[in-house]
């Protein structure tokens, strides 16, 4: 029935509030609303680091290599398919040194929604000439196919 | 609400008669200081023959938290008059944070007893180790390995200028 538990270590994507888009790791569990977290990485990698302090009910304790270690509410938190393996409440270092084994980035960045964000975060980060560009690529590819298609049906036909 | 901790130290003014009156302190929550001196008077005007017109506040500092990244479990002894008299209680909750524990307290008591921030005075906080922890809500997270699933996965627009009162679609709320 559930795949994807709220558990230590468990991989987390933000999707609401400051830190936005960002892979976090549920360090600890502090209520039903609220986990302690980590950030992992960001997908964006610019921004800095900032300090969560978020208190509603249902919380976990969340943590990340850039990131301050937080409160934050699981209404913000997207479970992923990705677990680490770390004790109870990790010391950063412990946390990057589990990270860097269980291969979190990479993992996420070849998963299907990772490649999905990555891909949003290309197309709306293009300036007029990458859109022409595309328009090109779409119109050679729309081309090919249609060649490919009169083919198959000329072979059907005769 | 932001609950702040205060240290308040405060005195009869001297007079002929006195001339070293005793020096009072307390430690309260308020969410400012001139919150947290008033509360000051409104406790010392109930325990001794002192106003803030005959009195001064010597100091008044902000306590803050030692280990804000650390959870914790805090009881808080409480004293609230409700419709029909004064009560004492005993709740407990986990935050990470003295202050956090207190406004989830003051926001519980507003919710479950209708009990607005004026009646409830705190009696004694603590930090409670999870061996003596009373309340089952509190217990249940004392689990190394907790594991549970979400059950339902909250469908938000990741701001709130995209949010609609109108979608094409149903939201699909499984996890």
């Amino acid at each position: 029935p559930f795949k994807r538990y709220v558990e230590i270590g468990r991989v987390a994507l933000v999707n609401y509030g400051k830190e936005y888009g960002k892979l976090v790791v549920i360090v600890d569990v502090v209520d039903q609303n609220r986990v302690r977290t980590k950030c992992v990485i960001e997908l964006n990698p610019s921004s800095s680091c900032k300090k969560l302090k978020l208190s509603p009910e249902f919380e976990a304790l969340v943590d990340a290599p850039d990131m301050v270690r937080g409160q934050m509410n699981f209404k913000r938190l997207q479970l992923t398919d990705f677990k680490i393996d770390i004790p109870r409440v990790p010391k950063k270092k412990t946390l990057i040194e589990a990270m860097e084994k269980a291969d979190v980035k990479n993992k996420w960045e070849n998963s299907s929604w990772g490649k999905k964000l990555i891909v949003q975060k290309k197309r709306a980060s293009l300036n007029d000439f990458d859109r022409f560009k595309i328009m090109l690529a779409k119109i050679k590819k729309a081309g090919v196919v249609r060649q490919e298609l009169a083919k198959l049906k000329k072979e059907n036909a005769s | 609400m932001q609950f702040h901790q205060y240290q308040v130290v405060g005195r009869a003014l001297p007079t002929d008669s006195d001339e070293h009156p005793k020096i009072y302190r307390m430690k309260l929550w308020a969410t400012n200081e001139v919150r947290a001196k008033s509360k000051f008077w409104y406790f010392l005007r109930k325990l001794k023959k002192v106003k803030k017109s005959n009195g001064q506040v010597l100091a008044i500092n902000e306590i803050f938290e030692k280990n804000p990244t650390k959870i914790k479990n805090y009881g808080i002894w409480l004293r609230y008059q409700s419709r029909t008299g004064y009560h004492n209680m005993y709740k407990e909750y986990r935050d990470t944070t003295l202050n956090g524990a207190v406004e989830q307290m003051y926001t519980e008591m507003a919710s479950r007893h209708r009990v607005r921030f004026p009646c409830i005075q705190i009696i004694k906080t603590a930090t409670i180790p999870a061996k003596l922890c009373k309340r089952d809500n509190t217990k249940q997270f004392h689990n190394s390995k907790i594991k549970f699933p979400l059950m339902v996965k909250k469908v938000r627009p990741p701001t709130r200028k995209l949010k609609t009162t109108y979608k094409a679609s149903r939201p699909n709320l499984f996890m």
